[in-house]
């Protein structure tokens, strides 16, 4: 009975620290809208971010796109070729790549190379008192550190999705024409018969959202970062692990919604 | 004129501060002592509202700061510049934007204007010519001036000082007192300096205040504190293993 009670109130606990940390993400981002309105825009400061966050993405993201594009020809290729239904690799991968592969591989490899390195920056400057140093200045940090972060990240994740979107389907042509001799016109034919330009935008704006996700709660974990170096670590890993999970859990609720 | 009155301040079950009273005086350097973890830092980052007291009031020039909202209290915060432990400049930021900083957020001065001030203050805090150096590549000693040169850069009427001369050597740390005693009186400012440096307190200060389980136990001038009976000031000035301060 003693353990039962002990392991109810260990959940219990859980839950309520996982609800308690939700509501503060939720009001940080409340607090980045009213600063993102606030004039003046920090415009300097959301073009550094952007070159962060979407100009030196874009090597990971072709690498990561193509080879997804590559590798899905490759695996539907074997399963169309059962039924004679190669021609429809090139749809296969132009579908998968716009409304599932493209947004959130991309989401994940801007998170690990982005999302961390903004909870290592804003936990080294709370450690560093950096961040105190600027509420001494009357300067706002959430303005001038996490707003520019947020903006940034969505508007680049959409512009890197379609990076991604374009170079899997490179990447399924050259698979599926070039290696594997399927017929040019009917791979291009599906692609334009079965893919839509709603499935694009869909994706996009997916992108958009887990943009959000992983800059908003990149910033969280950094900006409430305590306990030196070690809590700098820790700040960095849990941005990384929540933000990957957040973004497939509301992947799975995005696609019910939108298809 | 700086008032702390009543302030009670824990964190989790830790008490920091226990309904501790100080008045700072302006125009004048006070110093306020006390052992390593003991609240010093709490205590200075309740003057300027980067923490708030669970009870007690902290009166700038007649105003309650513990009741404002962050407008307000961001009025308030023009009137200090703040030198951190370890500086804590910028260190995306070369020395030239760090110092320009205060003044780039809330003045309309021209560039050109801004870089004249970055230069003048770099000067009086010994430091010319390292405008284009980025923090990495400064001592400690020239961090901190540099984070004085921020402090001083918008003239600021009072300047916390977090422990000036922690970890530095002698030379520098005689450097870092002369530097607040010349500011204090160039700059005709009050200073608040939190430090455990024996040597250095009796140099810089016109009052001192000594910080023991979160109240002030002993107040006074240089030559009253020397003289003084307290127990807690007595080991603390000595330095001694035996007395009612405990190491842990």
């Amino acid at each position: 009975m003693n353990r039962i009670s002990i392991a109810l109130d260990n959940f219990g606990r859980a839950v309520l620290s996982n609800v308690e940390e939700m509501g503060k993400i939720l009001l940080l981002f409340v607090s980045t809208l009213v600063w993102m309105v606030r004039p003046p825009l920090k415009v300097r400061l959301i073009f550094k971010q952007m070159e962060f966050v979407g100009v030196k993405s874009i090597y990971v993201v072709v690498l990561t796109g193509t080879f997804t594009g590559m590798v899905l020809a490759l695996q539907s290729y074997y399963g169309f070729r059962m039924f004679s239904a190669e021609s429809l690799v090139g749809s296969t991968v132009a579908l998968s790549m716009t409304r599932e592969l493209g947004p959130v591989l991309t989401a994940l490899m801007v998170t690990a190379r982005a999302g961390s390195a903004m909870a290592a920056e804003l936990g080294t400057m709370r450690v560093t008192e950096q961040i105190d140093a600027l509420y001494v200045m009357a300067a706002n940090p959430v303005k001038h550190l996490i707003v520019p972060r947020i903006v940034a990240s969505v508007f680049m994740l959409p512009i890197l999705t379609i990076v991604s979107d374009f170079m899997g389907i490179m990447g399924g042509y050259f698979v599926g024409v070039t290696i594997l001799n399927i017929n040019e016109g009917s791979f291009v034919r599906n692609i334009t018969r079965y893919v839509d330009l709603d499935d694009l935008y869909n994706g996009l704006i997916k992108a958009a959202v887990f943009g959000l996700i992983l800059s908003l709660v990149g910033c969280y974990k950094g900006f409430n970062t305590s306990g030196g170096a070690e809590g700098v670590g820790r700040a960095t890993t849990e941005a990384v692990v929540l933000s990957s999970i957040t973004i497939l859990i509301s992947d799975y609720f995005l696609t019910a919604i939108m298809f | 004129m700086i008032e702390l009155i009543d302030i009670h301040k824990s964190f989790g079950s830790q008490k920091v501060l226990d309904g501790l009273n100080l008045t700072i005086e302006d125009g004048r350097t006070t110093v306020i002592i006390g052992k390593s973890g003991g609240g010093k830092s709490v205590l200075l980052k309740h003057m300027i509202g980067l923490l708030r007291p669970d009870s007690g009031r902290v009166i700038v020039d007649g105003v309650d700061i513990t009741r404002l909202g962050d407008k307000e209290l961001n009025e308030v915060r023009k009137k200090f510049g703040m030198l951190f432990q370890e500086a804590a400049l910028f260190d995306s930021m070369n020395v030239e934007e760090n110092v320009a900083f205060p003044l780039r957020e809330h003045t309309k001065k021209k560039d050109s204007e801004i870089r004249e001030i970055v230069r003048e203050r770099l000067s009086a805090v010994g430091l010319p010519g390292v405008e284009k150096k980025m923090p990495s590549e400064l001592s400690g000693g020239m961090r901190k001036r540099v984070g004085l040169a921020r402090a001083l850069a918008m003239q600021p009427r009072i300047i916390l000082f977090d422990e000036p001369t922690t970890g530095l050597d002698p030379v520098m740390t005689e450097a870092i007192n002369e530097l607040i005693i010349r500011t204090q009186k160039n700059f005709d400012v009050t200073c608040v300096v939190i430090s455990h440096d024996v040597g250095s307190i009796f140099k810089i200060g016109h009052t001192i205040a000594m910080l023991y389980e979160g109240k002030i136990v002993e107040y006074g001038a240089p030559e009253e504190i020397r003289k003084s009976e307290n127990p807690v000031m007595h080991q603390f000035l000595a330095g001694s293993l035996e007395g009612p301060i405990s190491i842990m």
